[in-house]
């Protein structure tokens, strides 16, 4: 496990850019003690607006600061964003392509205790669908820190995905990433696995263990699901002829998805999708469990790259 | 407060007609738009524009100007047609409303329309969307204001009272938002439909500031206008009572003509009754 959670390195990174850039603004909806933008809250009262429980309000009051010149951050459950405030976030932050930064916490299934009502398994496949939209899922904590630079400097709207849980460490404090621009975190020539958010530290946990069976995976993170990293995928489906993707998310839609997109229109190759299989999830005693069980565990991946080399040959 | 003088009243009612004609031309060689709710908010519109809102039509990104949200989006021709008036784009633009490559969209497009602060369509949007601006001008330390114009019917809809309730949190004193309470929409009366009565204590409940006035008589609506920029701690509605489809005899108070357009016929004698009404000072 990483030291922190994601949602922490989000909050801090937030906070500390606070420092940095003056128009950053943050809005929250009662949730600023679990999103902890509550670090920036304390540091920067007077540009932390708290809405309370009304997220569509928030998306639009968002609006309003970035039509004055303000970079809103607007933070809140995933769940309730992607779905509630829907279209607010069509209309008046694609649409109107207004600057808001919609940071989705609790993503996936990573509020595992509050069960499906609050787990958010479509968010992606919702955001990818929208035009003028920029979709990124971080893998870690690190990561998710390193983004909010990246994404308050992008003139643009963007939906940050955020877990509350600790992932799998991946990257370190260093991390440098970009939009659109996927990271190969492995090479390897049997099959690819295209990872994002949680699933990347389980992708390369899986490719050790598919190298200890004998099968030389590439691991590859694309961490923005839009724009997707063509090039990078085309040239690892040209390279190994087999990919699997891997996300906490349904596999209609999300990561498998754009990645199918890719590679039917350009180069068809056997595809599997390792992600939530078009079901409600459960309450559980654990994000991991709940991983496990749905699905999205290591040994899924596992097995997913085995049926995919199966298919090549 | 100012001092009116009649022959101010009596150059916005020009101009209110001038909205009126403007828009019904544009509805009806479309065939699309909504002349109820363009004719009920005519007078309203051609307050803001014409006098109270402190704009500058060759530069449209003035950072201190006055703030629009037509949050009736619908209103749309009306838009068009003061926005041309003033000297946005060219008053020939209108004719061309909703062709493929013409920036008038069928309801307001911030990106493509010079003068539309912000895009509108879907209602609900525009108080939530003043509060961000008020915000943001509060933190600038900039004195310009935002007009939200709303319809009635969009009361309705509950992100209209989070986006008041946030608004009066935040003291939004730089925030006035006018009502066209035309008591009409789509499917029938307000009141059938569903009722918003008692409407001006819904706001006090939500701790604005309350007007209510004649939204046809301009000495009341330059004076509500006027009013709430006096009011130092809270934002303001100005509830205007209107009449749908106001100045054409056939379309008053009138659902059908929510969104319907007149044909030719119906033009013709609809131009001549707004060219023919007396002026009230």
């Amino acid at each position: 496990m990483a030291e922190i959670s994601m949602r922490e390195g989000y909050g801090k990174a937030l906070a500390a850019y606070g420092a940095v850039n003056p128009n950053v603004i943050v809005l929250d909806v009662d949730t600023s003690a679990s999103t902890l933008t509550h670090f920036f809250a304390k540091q920067y009262p007077q540009r932390f607006y708290n809405i309370g429980i009304a997220e569509p309000c928030m998306i639009d009051v968002a609006v309003g600061l970035a039509l004055s010149g303000k970079i809103p951050f607007a933070n809140g459950f995933s769940a309730l964003l992607a779905l509630r405030a829907l279209e607010q976030i069509r209309t008046c932050v694609a649409y109107a392509r207004t600057n808001v930064k919609i940071a989705a916490s609790y993503a996936g299934v990573s509020d595992f205790k509050d069960g499906p009502t609050h787990h958010s398994i479509m968010d992606i496949a919702i955001m990818r669908a929208m035009p003028e939209m920029t979709v990124i899922v971080p893998a870690d904590a690190n990561e998710a820190g390193a983004w909010v630079p990246v994404i308050a400097e992008y003139d643009g709207p963007v939906y940050l995905r955020i877990s509350r849980a600790a992932t799998l460490p991946v990257h370190d404090s260093t991390v440098t990433v970009q939009i659109g621009k996927g990271i190969t975190l492995r090479d390897g020539g049997d099959v690819t696995i295209i990872a994002a958010g949680s699933m990347v530290g389980r992708s390369l946990l899986a490719a050790d263990q598919l190298a200890a069976r004998g099968l030389d995976a590439r691991v590859l993170e694309i961490h923005t699901i839009k724009p997707i990293d063509a090039p990078l995928i085309l040239q690892a489906a040209a390279e190994t002829g087999a990919i699997v993707t891997a996300e906490e998310h349904t596999i209609l839609g999300g990561l498998g998805g754009a990645v199918a997109e890719v590679l039917s229109q350009h180069h068809p190759i056997p595809l599997e999708m390792v992600g939530v299989h078009d079901t409600f999830t459960r309450t559980a005693p654990t994000t991991e469990a709940l991983m496990d069980a749905f699905c999205m565990g290591v040994e899924d991946i596992c097995s997913a790259a085995e049926r995919v080399i199966q298919r090549k040959r | 407060m100012y001092f009116h003088p009649d022959s101010q009243i009596i150059k916005l009612q020009e101009h209110a007609r001038d909205l009126r004609l403007d828009s019904l031309e544009m509805i009806h060689r479309r065939q699309a738009g909504h002349p109820g709710g363009s004719l009920s908010a005519a007078d309203i519109v051609a307050a803001l524009f014409f006098h109270k809102m402190r704009i500058d039509p060759q530069n449209p990104a003035w950072p201190e100007r006055d703030r629009f949200i037509l949050s009736k989006g619908h209103a749309s021709a009306l838009l068009y047609a003061a926005l041309a008036q003033c000297g946005y784009f060219p008053h020939e633009d209108l004719r061309r409303w909703g062709e493929l490559d013409c920036h008038l969209q069928g309801h307001p497009d911030r990106l493509k329309t010079p003068g539309v602060d912000m895009t509108a369509g879907l209602l609900g949007h525009g108080v939530a969307v003043g509060v961000g601006i008020a915000l943001a001008a509060r933190m600038d330390g900039l004195s310009f204001r935002t007009y939200v114009l709303m319809g009635d019917g969009e009361c309705q809809g509950g992100i209209v009272w989070e986006g008041a309730m946030v608004a009066a949190k935040y003291r939004l004193a730089n925030l006035t938002a006018i009502v066209d309470f035309n008591n009409v929409q789509l499917d029938g009366t307000v009141h059938d439909i569903l009722p918003l009565e008692p409407l001006a204590d819904k706001w006090r409940a939500c701790n604005w500031a309350v007007i209510e006035i004649n939204g046809h008589d301009m000495r009341q609506i330059l004076q509500a206008l006027d009013s709430a920029d006096e009011i130092h701690d809270r934002p303001t509605v100005i509830i205007a009572r209107t009449t749908k489809g106001k100045g054409v005899s056939f379309m008053e108070n009138k659902s059908h003509w929510h969104g319907v357009a007149p044909n030719d016929a119906q033009l013709a004698q609809a131009m001549a009754e707004i060219k023919g009404a007396g002026y009230h000072g």
